[in-house]
């Protein structure tokens, strides 16, 4: 299919970024294949795995279902974007103490979205941290470590 | 080969609608249900691709009046988080509680979930039991001019409304409920997130002195529309919640509901789902 092109300009992972993008392209393709950052994954392209969240302007999105044209102007976080020159991000060293990964397919996704709900509430409980995944498949774990995970940073606060 | 030859992301309310004024405009909001449709081939392209996320005024929810309005790019996160809304239509935050999931309910928009029109989408019985309007704009004559259809009238089949190619839904509106408005929401699936429902029902009405007046109950996922069960509606109308009005709204519920077997659920099991709903429901309100 042919379609136009247009330009965009948005925030990725602190810094200013500017790019021609086809106007039907998703973000995530754009983040993977235009910009080299593979962390975010594709798996159903429908919107119903979680395997591809981002943040935009704080909120967490499926990035396979989200036309590039429309990070324009926005924010995003991608899970390259949690690590600090410091070290893993106190979710993602949680993931790897709790054995959280197993194919680790679904890990940026499951570690965008937990974040997003720690960012929105620090004390979350274990059934919120349960309901606020729910968009997010595991199917490894069985869910039980990522939730010790989550749950284990909630508590450190 | 479909073939886009113009992206537009207006600010204003009057671009938006000229660039829909040749009816060759596809409205882009979320994205959740354009992208996924297009990708399989279920929808096409027209020339236009037209960004509305950016419009101003039509992502508020204004509770303040005696009219409710809702502007549709407002996504679904926010009319489940907004208090005042949740006070006033607590039927229309329950349904928005359990939608999809986190993700989606960040991107998707009201106006989205009316004009996608699936039989399943689970704003429109919430909506439908509250007695909403749907609000349509378009450019003529070189103004805006907005019309309103009852949204009980707004869907005319699964995926189709009476929205013309040159029309953007710019809200929904509803009346303030009275202080006696009861309201309950209840949907079905194999599992609470993400699911199409298999079956949803809303239900509203006033109560006062024991009586029920005003009955407004909706089904979704029983027809090709989702749609007012007036057979319900009638059998509650001036009665008090028992034995006897359950029983008989239960059976009015069969009549209404015009199921099909579709690969989530038989029209069976669907029949069945909605006499469960409704006694639950009701017995629910009765308790109350």
């Amino acid at each position: 299919m042919s379609c136009v092109e247009t330009e965009i300009r948005f925030q990725l992972n602190g810094r200013e970024v500017r790019l021609d993008v086809p106007v039907t392209m998703k973000t995530l393709q754009m983040l993977r294949e235009r910009l080299d950052l593979t962390g975010t994954k594709y798996a159903c392209g429908e919107g119903e795995c979680g395997a591809c969240t981002i943040q935009v302007d704080g909120q967490t999105v499926n990035s396979c279902l989200m036309y590039a044209v429309d990070c324009d102007g926005r924010e995003l976080v991608t899970i390259e974007g949690l690590r600090t020159p410091a070290g893993l991000h106190p979710l993602q060293q949680a993931f790897v103490d709790h054995g959280a990964v197993q194919c680790g397919y679904c890990t940026p996704g499951m570690i965008m979205q937990a974040h997003g709900l720690l960012q929105k509430n620090p004390a979350l409980t274990r059934e919120e941290a349960c309901r606020g995944l729910e968009g997010n498949l595991c199917r490894c774990t069985g869910y039980t470590k990522i939730l010790d995970a989550v749950q284990a940073v909630a508590e450190k606060g | 080969m479909q073939e886009i030859t113009t992206y537009l992301a207006p600010h204003r309310l009057d671009e938006a609608l000229q660039a829909m004024a040749d009816a060759d405009a596809t409205v882009l909001c979320g994205g959740t249900d354009l992208a996924p449709q297009t990708e399989s081939g279920a929808r096409r392209y027209q020339a236009k691709l037209l960004n509305i996320r950016r419009v101003q005024g039509l992502g508020a929810i204004d509770t303040t009046g005696a009219e409710i309005r809702i502007g549709a790019t407002t996504s679904v996160a926010a009319i489940r988080r907004h208090a005042a809304l949740a006070a006033i239509a607590p039927v229309l935050a329950e349904a928005a509680e359990h939608f999809a999931s986190e993700q989606i309910r960040n991107a998707a928009s009201l106006g989205g979930n009316l004009c996608n029109a699936s039989p399943a989408g689970d704003l429109s019985p919430p909506l439908l039991v509250l007695g909403a309007a749907a609000e349509l704009a378009c450019w003529r004559g070189g103004a805006v001019q907005t019309r309103r259809v009852p949204l009980d009238q707004f869907f005319v089949g699964p995926g189709k409304t009476v929205r013309r190619a040159d029309e953007l839904l710019t809200a929904v509106v509803f009346e303030r409920p009275a202080a006696d408005f009861v309201c309950r929401f209840r949907k079905a699936g194999p599992r609470p997130a993400l699911e199409i429902s298999t079956v949803s029902l809303a239900v509203g009405a006033r109560r006062a002195g024991g009586r029920l007046a005003d009955v407004r109950v909706a089904l979704g996922s029983v027809a090709p529309t989702p749609l007012r069960a007036r057979r319900v509606e009638h059998a509650l109308e001036g009665k008090g919640l028992d034995a006897a009005s359950i029983a008989a709204a239960v059976e009015a519920a069969s009549e209404d509901a015009r199921p099909i077997d579709d690969v989530r659920a038989s029209a069976w099991y669907r029949g069945h789902l909605v006499r469960v709903f409704v006694e639950e429901v009701l017995n629910e309100l009765r308790r109350d």
